[in-house]
């Protein structure tokens, strides 16, 4: 235990005092530490050498280079050079649209941000959506059509599809099966309806390793004042996170009334991050859980659960995760139906179509032999499909197999042909949200790879006249939508980005629920989609190969997630390689400690240990998959561990997670709040007055710039993270570095835990920068290169920096960040592609300076410009800094605190609100708003 | 003991000390002289164009007003440089043929642009934006000069920092009326600093923070 | 203190003659000896490690250091804090003692002098190499430049390049006047033609009249009122690079004062690790005698005792204070992650030097000499923990890291040594490492008082 305080600090200071990073601690240097590794000549060398002595000062003074100016040859009618352009289009998610505005300068797509006309997004955003726009720009997506692993031609394959469709015309055109992800798309699905027209004979199968119902429950979080989750993550997964988000929160504000949200899951989520009472117990005992909650009887606290529901009926709501064996979803409809939600505060769409036949099926008839062509539009079942389908065997039992996907992956590897996809942002497209309207997805830029979409692969099969992919679109809306006003109605859909038109609305089938796991003593293996890489759809995409998992903090690596009590049980430590073995099948996983992982659960995350991703996702992580079985889905009972005696650094961008009774973050009941409104976020000790100095204030008369969060609403997903990352052109610096602490985001997340290890409280809390009004980073730099502006910011002048790194020991909040080396030139920076993406409005940095975030100083400007010509003001919230735009919960909120009555003044007016570490006189522009928990006050007793 | 030095060493020794300092300060002075001089900075040397357009001819010339090439300069931070289809509503009438404009007329057939070379480059880390300029009344010319009167194009100024400053500390110095901006015989009053105060009232420039460094580094 | 009664400073049967012709002897006559060859070399091979570890951290950037965030400063501040404080030594003997009249520092000023200019030749590399931009450090210093910008002047990094700036300016010309008429006599003692030029020159036509001694003493004793105050302010200022600072573990009031006691302590041990082999290699026993050994060895005996009370108020202060950073801080230092450090120091600087209470030890060389090591190790130990204790747990706990030095900080660190000894090697052979004519003085006063 620690000597320090008697409280555990972090997990591996239970075992160990010493600190948190101990495998940094075990190496004599820190991984990477020398450079020498590098190949490098004896020029080189002498290079150097000379460098190191004519460098000084000379470097100082170079004369710019030449640059070249080139307009264009005819300038396109809405193309003001300088002035980006915005498009309304939409990014699928498990075959989903969500609708986002696509920010483009010169033709460049930028920046994505959700589309607040769209159900599904509402104008917010998450990692993935904000993530895509670096996958397009993935200089590794397949760039090729090739056949049997040569360079072949769209033309050539064509030909082929015409033999064969001589010998369909024939069979009617059996043996020729397809396969593919879910599909909401109503142009995709009329194109395979006609397809299994023409060739009766035909099948078409789905498969989509995440499995969203396409048939959920839709949940109005808005209206349920207690809501009960059942191994639901509803906040951050699936496709409908953002909306739920959006809604719970809306019930989350310390009004009148504060909604309730119990949470019983085994391995902690965000969800159960923001609960008030969280329960953690195996899947099998959550069964359990839920008939008991049904019948009222059983444990005391299922009791109090079930008279808590039904003292809310019709205002309260149970949900079932997706994960969840049928018995539990059953459970939940039911319970809702007796609590008369149904229609209040949940709707239950009839269940559509099972057209599509699923993947089991298009096994067996493989193994059959009865499949002579397979066309696989998207999607990797070589890698994600259940263990003991055994894909990879299969494939080459089938004459011809073709691939379309946007890498040529595991799947595409295995085909005999591999087409290269054209990226959403690079082809027309649609796509129905999951409440059903439809959005027209169009095309930002050209294929940057030369990449083909599903609709032409699928006209192709169809042997209709080659036609793009935008008459095919338009023409099936055409047909739709056959009025007189269509050209209207279909600029309309581009520029709103949503189809009021729910007759589109994607037809449903049900994923295989999983099977009641027998009742069994031992370990539980519980198989999860990653918060980074999805289902492996992003594990070529640095910036959520280093966005931190928002419960582990780790990045660049999975892990087999246990709870403390267990690991000390079997003695394992963090990073500790373990074999898992599951029902005959195992696979080597390093181990990390969890608090508030259920005892004897292990989570494991899908997603990684691709081996054809790319050189980015290439061998991150262990393959999950290897332990999915067609039977166990989301994993089962009857896991074992041996251990291997290996052990395999994990890295996570925090250490220490104990607040060391600093209170960072405040906390209290809505009861108490209820009772004394300032008593929660006054706990601590207060700053000094504003006139308690020696110095003359700073006038702060005229626009003052300042940014409140809301603690009590923020779920800590993390999408203002990875918004920040694309907005201002922030490196990745991988792994070795991250290890180092030189991980570059400008917010991070901070994330801590309070209370018992078995089932911690766990507290979230974004950290930017506060742009002090008294910054301490400023009065030490020795070149002035931070300053403060006449508006409040903590400015940081890149080209003026020296990298003293004072300003950073001085920084009490640690939210600055430093080149140290030329990270624009890493592997992750370096692909030409990287530039074009860069926002042309924020510097790149070099090695050698310091930055940090600054409030979005590029969107500021651009705001206050315009008003300026317009010799108007500033509305309130015209200015939005990625973060606070990305933010689905609206936590963030920035505006001028002068303006009396800007959304940020009055937030900064609550008695919740408070400045972190203000005691410290530092007299933070970015202030906090104290979390409320809403307990049950006879829950709270046992 | 035989003489080791000669009677001149003292000379010679007493000329070194005063000698040293000087050299050192009088090649610090130089360095800083030569950074402001015209030949680093390029001021005033006309640089080689594609084409040798000539602003005298067409602007002083044939008064074409500054917005018809460079369009965007009242609305975007990028004053715009004309598309070849510019060139080509008058030269594919006039001077339909002559050689000087083969590039252009290439451009046009081949739909390739023409490189021109920037004149006014600013660092990557500095955000100049033409829009707000000239919709406070800072003129084409008081950066650009008489471009009137190039018959080649040349920078007039240094773009070194305190220039900049100079005048976001003292617009007083250089403001014109907004209607003026872009003429290029607009004859600076006598009585500049008083008109410009007024000015700085009557084109709602907001002197605070002009000066502020996250007004051009971001 | 009184030349009788205790040991001579210079042994007997010395005249002005035999003393010139000994030191003399060791530059002009002695040949090459094989010992200095190899030290020379294996210096020489540090100083070719320095330069590529410098060439290496221009061409790829500090990120090859341990340096990260939270501990933004590694080895190169504590380096650089380090070799300042080595220097001071020599100017407190030259300076301080000279106005004091203390006679016993004759014999050891000139190479203390020379050890406080090669110190602070590795001393200055560091805070370039320490930067992000190196090519860029011009901007510290006030030149009327392009941008219409000047250093700012809150910050104590500025301060730092005036007051170790003016510190190399004094010293060296300190140590050159005081040369001028040693020159003067290397020069007339010379043989070969060559050698009397260079000396010649050097010694700026020294002719040693009544007039040039006049002035000499004169011009002399300015110059050690000039220096006096640095040996105290420089020390300061670089202490207000962290009492500046709001960082636990910086922000103190004590620090001035405890860096000087810190620097003039740490100075004396490595006047002793050079004085010791270099009496014996010389066999100067004559000249510097055991006396000089047993002060030197009582000087640092009191600036350990005021540093030991620096640590203690440390720790009393942040109880006092009741801040919970402070006391986490020191609980921190002790138990946490680096307590190995801190306890080392505490070693090193406090308990290790209370041997010197007994004559035995201060007046046996081999025993100093071991001390004099654990000393500079100690001292270096002692700003390491203040740089990166104080760092890596700081207000934040989220925020909180860990620091490990690079194979790359530790051959700069090594390196700057090789830069050190290769040029007091140099020293040794080039130029008298004792000052020829006040031991002549000295000598002079000793036959007279004799008589």
């Amino acid at each position: 235990m620690s000597p320090l305080t008697g409280i555990w600090r972090s997990l591996d200071h239970l075992e160990r005092p010493g600190d948190g990073s101990e495998e940094m601690q075990h190496r004599e240097f820190p991984e990477g530490a020398s450079e020498l590794s590098d190949e490098w000549s004896r020029r080189q060398f002498l290079k150097i050498m000379c460098a190191s002595i004519a460098l000084a000062g000379t470097t100082g003074c170079t004369r710019q280079p030449l640059e070249r100016i080139v307009p264009y040859v005819r300038q396109p009618e809405e193309v003001i050079p300088g002035r980006p352009l915005y498009f309304a289009s939409a990014l699928t998610l498990c075959g989903f649209a969500r609708g986002v505005l696509v920010e483009t300068h010169e033709g460049r797509p930028t920046k994505i941000e959700g589309n607040p006309g769209h159900p599904a997004s509402l104008g917010a955003s998450d990692a993935f959506m904000q993530a895509e726009l670096l996958t397009l720009y993935d200089a590794e997506r397949s760039q090729a059509v090739i056949h049997e692993s040569q360079v072949s031609t769209w033309d050539l394959l064509l030909g082929e599809l015409a033999g064969a469709a001589k010998k369909w015309q024939g069979n009617g055109g059996a043996g020729l099966r397809l396969l593919t992800r879910h599909e909401t798309s109503p142009t995709i699905l009329d194109q395979i309806a006609r397809l299994l027209v023409k060739y009766p004979r035909a099948k078409w199968h789905e498969y989509d390793p995440l499995a969203t119902e396409l048939a959920a429950p839709r949940y109005h979080l808005d209206k349920a004042e207690v809501i009960v989750s059942l191994g639901a993550d509803f906040l951050s997964a699936g496709p409908a996170s953002l909306k739920h988000a959006h809604d719970f929160t809306l019930a989350r504000q310390p009004k009148s009334t504060m909604n309730r949200l119990y949470v019983v899951e085994a391995t902690p989520t965000l969800t159960g991050a923001m609960a008030d009472h969280r329960l953690v117990m195996r899947p099998d005992d959550l069964e359990d859980f839920a008939r008991t909650l049904e019948s009222g009887t059983g444990s005391k606290v299922a009791a109090l659960i079930a008279a808590d529901l039904h003292e809310h009926a019709g205002r309260s709501l149970v949900i079932a995760g997706e994960c969840e064996s049928a018995v539990v979803r059953d459970a939940a409809r039911r319970l809702n139906q007796t609590l008369q939600n149904v229609g209040a505060t949940v709707d239950y769409p009839a269940a559509g179509r099972n057209s599509a036949r699923n993947l089991q099926e298009l096994v067996t008839d493989a193994h059959a032999g009865e499949i002579d062509t397979l066309v696989i539009i998207g999607g990797n079942p070589n890698y994600d499909a259940p263990a003991d389908f055994e894909f990879g065997t299969l494939l080459p039992k089938i004459a011809s197999t073709i691939h379309l996907g946007l890498y040529r992956n595991e799947t595409g590897v295995a085909c005999r042909w591999h087409i290269p996809e054209a990226h959403e942002l690079e082809s027309w497209s649609d796509a129905a949200a999951f409440e059903g309207s439809a959005t027209i997805i169009q095309p930002v830029i050209e294929p940057l790879f030369a990449g083909r979409s599903r609709h032409e692969l699928l006209a192709a099969l169809l042997e209709e006249p080659f036609s793009s992919s935008y008459e095919i679109v338009r023409a099936f809306w055409q047909k739709r939508h056959a009025a007189p006003d269509f050209e209207q109605f279909w600029r309309k859909a581009l520029h709103e980005g949503v189809i009021e038109d729910r007759s589109a609305a994607a037809p449903a089938s049900s994923p295989p629920p999983n099977p009641p796991p027998p009742r069994s003593a031992g370990l539980h293996l519980l198989i999860r989609p990653s918060a980074q890489m999805l289902d492996g759809k992003f594990s070529n995409n640095a910036w959520l190969q280093e966005f931190p998992e928002p419960m582990t903090k780790m990045v660049w690596d999975n892990a087999a997630l246990i709870n403390p009590a267990t690991a000390s049980r079997l003695k394992l430590e963090n990073g500790e390689v373990v074999d898992l073995k599951f029902r005959g099948r195992s696979v080597r996983a390093p181990i990390w400690i969890l608090p508030g992982q259920a005892e004897d659960c292990v989570t494991i995350n899908i997603g990684y240990g691709r081996t054809s991703s790319g050189s980015i996702g290439n061998g991150v992580g262990f393959n999950a998959n290897t332990l999915r079985l067609s039977d166990a889905m989301w994993g089962g009972s009857g896991l074992e561990i041996g251990k291997t005696g290996k052990h395999h650094d994990l890295v996570t961008t925090q250490q220490h997670w104990e607040m060391e009774g600093r209170d960072q973050v405040r906390v209290g009941t809505f009861a108490e709040f209820q009772r004394r409104p300032d008593a929660i976020a006054k706990s601590a000790e207060l700053p000094p007055r504003k006139d308690e100095t020696l110095y003359p204030n700073v006038p702060d008369n005229g626009r003052a710039w300042g940014m409140a969060i809301d603690l009590n609403t923020c779920i800590g997903c993390g999408a203002c993270t990875v918004a920040c990352q694309a907005e201002n052109n922030i490196p990745v610096v991988g792994k070795e570095q991250v290890g180092r602490g030189r991980e570059m985001h400008w917010i991070r997340i901070d994330r801590y835990y309070e209370g018992d290890p078995a089932n911690p409280a766990i507290f979230h809390q974004p950290v930017p920068c506060m742009h002090c009004e008294n910054a301490p980073c400023e009065l030490v730099c020795p070149v002035a290169a931070t300053v403060h502006s006449s508006e409040g910011l903590n400015q940081m002048i890149y080209n003026r920096c020296v990298g003293t790194r004072y300003c950073s020991n001085n920084c009490p909040y640690k939210v600055r960040r430093f080149n140290f080396l030329e990270y624009d030139e890493n592997h992750f920076e370096k692909p030409p592609t990287r530039k074009l993406m860069r926002n042309p409005n924020v510097t790149v940095r070099s090695r050698g300076v310091m930055e940090k975030c600054t409030y979005c100083i590029q969107r500021i400007s651009a705001v206050k410009i315009e008003a300026e010509k317009a010799n108007r003001l500033i509305r309130d919230g015209e200015i939005l800094p990625a973060c606070a735009q990305a933010c689905p919960a609206g936590a963030i909120v920035f505006g001028d605190i002068n303006d009396p009555v800007s959304h940020v003044s009055r937030l900064k007016a609550s008695p919740l609100n408070y400045g972190l570490l203000a005691e410290l006189n530092t007299r933070p522009r970015t202030s906090y708003l104290a979390k409320l928990r809403n307990p049950n006050p006879e829950l709270e007793q046992i | 003991m035989p003489q080791l030095f000669e009677r001149r060493a003292n000379a010679i020794a007493r000329a070194t000390l005063i000698a040293v300092p000087l050299v050192v300060l009088g090649g610090w002075a130089v360095l800083l002289a030569f950074a402001r001089s015209d030949f680093w900075t390029g001021v005033d040397s006309p640089v080689e164009q594609p084409v040798p357009f000539s602003h005298q001819h067409h602007v002083g010339g044939l008064g074409i007003d500054c917005r018809y090439c460079h369009t965007s300069a009242e609305t975007s931070s990028f004053a715009g440089i004309p598309p070849t289809e510019t060139c080509m509503t008058c030269h594919s009438q006039i001077w339909k043929d002559a050689p000087l404009l083969q590039p252009v007329r290439d451009s046009w057939q081949t739909g390739r642009s023409i490189k021109w070379t920037r004149v006014y480059d600013l660092p990557d880390y500095t955000y100049f934006d033409h829009s707000i300029h000239i919709n406070k009344g800072v003129a084409c010319a008081s950066c650009h000069g008489q471009v009137n009167e190039m018959p080649l194009t040349w920078k007039t100024n240094q773009l070194y920092m305190r220039w900049c400053l100079d005048c976001h500390r003292h617009p007083e110095k250089f403001l014109r009326p907004i209607n003026q901006t872009v003429k290029m015989n607009y004859q600076a009053a006598p009585n500049q600093r008083p008109l410009g105060r007024q000015l700085i009232i009557a084109n709602h420039v907001h002197t605070d923070g002009l000066a502020d460094c996250y007004t051009c580094h971001r | 203190m009184n030349a009788e009664v205790e040991e001579p400073l210079v042994a007997s049967g010395y005249d002005s003659a035999s003393v010139t012709q000994k030191i003399t002897d060791i530059v002009l006559k002695c040949p090459l000896q094989r010992g200095w060859l190899g030290g020379f070399a294996f210096a020489f091979i540090l100083l070719m490690l320095f330069n590529f570890a410098i060439a290496w951290v221009l061409s790829k950037g500090v990120g090859i250091w341990g340096v990260n965030i939270p501990v933004a400063w590694g080895f190169a501040i504590v380096n650089f804090v380090w070799w300042i404080g080595i220097g001071h030594a020599g100017t407190f003997i030259s300076a301080i003692l000279l106005l004091l009249h203390q006679d016993w520092r004759t014999s050891i000023n000139r190479f203390a002098e020379a050890m406080t200019l090669f110190a602070l030749a590795c001393a200055g590399l560091f805070p370039l190499l320490h930067l992000g931009r190196p090519w860029v450090f011009y901007w510290l210093l006030p030149y009327p430049d392009t941008m219409d910008l000047w250093p700012q002047w809150r910050s104590a990094l500025v301060w730092d390049v005036f007051a170790v700036g003016t510190y190399l300016t004094v010293s060296i010309i300190f140590w050159y006047i005081g040369l001028i008429p040693d020159l003067a006599t290397m020069r007339d003692r010379a043989e070969r033609k060559p050698v009397q030029l260079i000396y010649g020159v050097l010694s700026l036509g020294w002719r040693g009249s009544a007039r040039h001694w006049k002035r000499f003493h004169m011009t002399y004793l300015l110059l050690a009122g000039l220096a006096t105050p640095l040996v105290l302010s420089v020390h300061s200022v670089v202490s207000t690079d962290f009492a500046t600072a709001i960082v636990p573990g910086w922000h103190s009031t004590i620090f001035p004062p405890y860096f000087v006691a810190g620097a003039i302590f740490s100075g004396f041990a490595m006047v002793l690790t050079l004085a010791i082999p270099i009496r014996k290699f010389y066999n100067l026993q004559d000249f510097i005698t055991i006396r000089h050994l047993d002060n030197s060895a009582k000087v640092m005996l009191a600036t350990a005792l005021m540093v030991s009370y620096g640590y203690i108020s440390e720790g009393f202060m942040s109880w006092y204070s009741d801040d919970k950073f402070e006391i986490y801080m020191t609980l921190n230092r002790m138990f946490g992650p680096y307590a190995p450090a801190y306890w080392l120091l505490i070693f090193c600087n406090v308990i290790v030097p209370q041997a010197l209470w007994f004559k035995r030890i201060r007046t046996n060389p081999a025993a100093l000499f071991i001390i004099a090591l654990l000393v500079n190790v100690g001292m270096w130990t002692e700003r390491y923990v203040i740089v990166i204790t104080s760092l890596h747990r700081d207000f934040m706990p989220s925020a909180w890291g860990i620091f490990h030095g690079t194979r790359w900080d530790w051959m700069t660190l090594i390196g700057s040594f090789g830069l050190f000894a290769t040029l007091f090697f140099l020293f040794l052979r080039v130029l008298p490492s004792i000052s020829i004519s006040e031991m002549r003085d000295l000598v002079h006063k000793k036959s007279e008082s004799s008589k």
